[in-house]
């Protein structure tokens, strides 16, 4: 990031790949969203042309785009309801395994997507990659454990918490979650609270699993306000009125 | 001649060398390892799907939680991922009193680390040692942040609040009375910075003690040397940083090659190993102890002559003080706003790394414009280092195993997240 060679990361990345790469530059921070498909060869390219050399795999992650943009309070016309909307939303952490939303057949754009940190020592830059899912019911992306071995358990971790399928990985087991867990906990359209409570049972001598007892409930509703750009806030702290 | 078969064993999770909760599946002949299947997760709270349900400052406080002992390098890089998406940066005085605290917290994990390590691999005395030092820095949190662990001292915009003109003392009991309350209060006079100050004027001394008990000892170096070798090419496979990079003789430091807060400024080292055992991630450590003190001595003396603001100027991100809040309307208002929907991050995604004292420690941030972080992943060091596990003790005896554990210097609060 900070030495940047003769031409950016983004340009070495256009010429060399092409349209397999959609990249865009945030911030110095480059993305790169690209198929399941194109994953290995991207990534083993990445990993071995002298121009690249992102030897380090920092971090894998999965993300789940359903809701993304959704908000239970609504700043943009006003409304007659009144202070119950900051408790009974609709969006997550609000509601039960039984009351989770099962979507709306299919009509939501790809909601799953794994993102990949890379880290090249020998340049001092980095790189995100992005994979989105095909298939929301199964979604599957390559594994890049013969590339970096180091994926091993990001990949894991994100088939535990996302249930995103890593093709090719040489041992696919859920890593953070309990033995014998059920459903995969990050999803958005997993409640927050949990499915299961497990307590130690006098009568029976041992330990059980039952429905969470607890109620769902958010404190904060989910707003997006248009000052989120802050100007205002620069222009208030430009002028420096307290002082005068 | 009786046949002997490979057997299974399982170790931990409740056992005190594993530095936590880590349950090992080990799979033997005789003292052989012949693979081992680290189980993790025993830990596991859901930090990143808590923070989605939660305006963006509530969840400083889980940082502090995960890494419970480096607490504030963990709100350090997720405090930096906001600000980056926000796009303010705080004032100078705050980046200095930033680098000042990753420098102490860096102290604190390595005291704890190499006092928990001999103690694993059989010297007793070194942790009693590490907590003398331990003790007094957690004093420094606590006179700066009023916790002695979990601070939530780093905010977007800067820091809580500045430092204290007054350090903490002893009061007077049956234990410490007369000229041994004198003595252990002789450092806490006058203001935190002068406690610091006489802290790490002291501190070299104290870090010659712990190598006095280790460096040269016999046993320690048994039971080092040549153990877990790392190639530096295997640490880059396995995404391994931090000391476990640097071991390997890769001279890779965020602090130096993608400086934050006021590194550029400083002035120190980056040593490296040779070998790649443990023997060496253990010099890397103490040297790191050594050149963090180095970086609070010069933090100390920038931060005496330069008062100034330690939080940004702006209400829609920091609250206004409370004087101005009980006199102000509009202070009034920004004030409730902040507290009880928090701000709206606007809509991008980020990737922020510092580095903690066990590695590089991420925080990759998406928002979509909401007053909740769309996805918070945190990427821990720990995390990464354990998974290689299995590949590097392979062949190596069961003792072994600990010293491995020890030397990933693991942290189940940040592995299983």
């Amino acid at each position: 990031m900070t030495n940047t060679p003769k031409t950016s990361l983004a340009e070495q990345l256009a010429a060399r790949f092409g349209d397999t790469l959609a990249i865009t530059t945030v911030r110095n921070e480059t993305v790169a969203e690209l198929a399941a498909a194109d994953l290995l060869a991207v990534a083993t390219a990445l990993r071995d042309e002298p121009a690249f050399r992102f030897s380090e795999l920092i971090d894998l992650c999965g993300i789940d785009y359903l809701g993304y943009g959704q908000v239970e309070w609504d700043t943009e016309t006003i409304s007659g309801t009144g202070f119950s909307r900051g408790v009974e939303g609709e969006a997550q952490g609000r509601f039960d395994w039984a009351g989770r939303p099962r979507g709306n057949g299919g009509n939501e754009p790809r909601r799953f997507a794994a993102v990949i940190q890379l880290l090249s020592i020998e340049h001092n830059r980095r790189l995100r990659l992005r994979v989105f899912c095909e298939d929301d019911s199964l979604p599957l992306v390559p594994s890049l454990t013969l590339v970096w071995p180091g994926v091993n358990w990001f990949e894991r971790e994100a088939f535990d918490l996302y249930g995103i399928i890593f093709d090719g990985h040489p041992d696919l087991r859920r890593i953070l979650t309990d033995y014998g867990f059920v459903g995969h906990p990050f999803r958005k359209d997993f409640p927050l609270v949990g499915n299961v409570e497990v307590r130690y049972d006098p009568v029976q001598q041992r330990v059980i699993y039952e429905p969470v007892s607890i109620e769902p409930r958010v404190l904060v509703p989910r707003t997006i306000r248009d000052d989120a750009d802050l100007m205002q806030a620069r222009a208030e702290s430009a002028d420096n009125w307290r002082e005068n | 001649m009786q046949e002997i078969r490979n057997y299974t064993m399982n170790f931990g999770p409740q056992h005190p060398a594993a530095h936590g909760v880590l349950r090992l599946i080990m799979e033997m002949d005789g003292e052989t390892i012949v693979r081992v299947d680290p189980h993790v997760g025993l830990l596991h709270r859901g930090t990143e799907k808590l923070a989605e349900s939660k305006p963006f400052n509530q969840s400083i406080g889980y940082m502090d939680r995960l890494d419970y002992v480096s607490m504030m390098c963990n709100e350090h890089a997720y405090v930096r991922a906001i600000e980056t998406l926000l796009g303010i940066e705080a004032p100078e005085r705050a980046q200095y009193i930033r680098t000042m605290f990753d420098e102490i917290t860096r102290i604190l994990n390595h005291l704890m680390w190499i006092g928990s390590n001999a103690l694993d691999l059989g010297a007793m005395a070194v942790i009693l040692y590490a907590f003398r030092e331990r003790e007094e820095l957690m004093d420094v949190y606590e006179a700066v942040s009023g916790a002695r662990m979990h601070a939530t001292y780093y905010r977007p915009g800067g820091v809580y609040r500045d430092l204290p003109e007054q350090m903490s003392k002893y009061r007077e009991s049956p234990w410490h009375k007369g000229a041994d309350l004198k003595r252990i209060n002789s450092w806490r006079e006058g203001s935190m910075l002068d406690f610091l100050d006489a802290f790490t004027a002291d501190f070299p001394s104290k870090v010659d003690e712990y190598e006095e008990l280790l460096t040269t000892n016999r046993i320690w170096k048994q039971r080092t040397v040549g153990i877990g070798v790392v190639s530096p090419e295997l640490a880059q496979q396995w995404g391994m940083t931090g000391a476990m990079l640097r071991g390997s003789g890769v001279e890779w430091d965020l602090r130096k090659k993608q400086p934050y807060a006021k590194y550029a400024e400083m002035d120190f080292d980056i040593p490296v190993g040779v070998n790649g055992d443990c023997y060496d991630r253990y010099l890397v450590r103490v040297e790191e102890m050594r050149q963090s003190n180095r970086i609070i001595r010069q933090c100390v003396e920038w931060l005496r002559a330069n008062p100034g603001p330690v939080m940004v100027k702006n209400f829609k991100v920091a609250p206004p003080s409370r004087v101005e809040m009980k006199q102000d309307m509009e202070a009034l208002i920004h004030h409730f706003k902040l507290f009880t929907e928090g701000y709206c991050v606007p809509a991008g995604e980020t990737y922020c790394a510092v580095e903690a004292p066990k590695g590089e420690f991420g925080c990759y941030l998406v928002s979509d414009g909401a007053n909740k972080p769309f996805r918070v992943h945190l990427r821990a060091p720990g995390f990464a280092h354990l998974s290689s596990m299995d590949t590097i003790v392979r062949g190596h005896m069961l003792a072994d195993v600990v010293a491995m554990i020890g030397t990933y210097d693991l942290v189940f609060g940040e592995v299983d997240r």
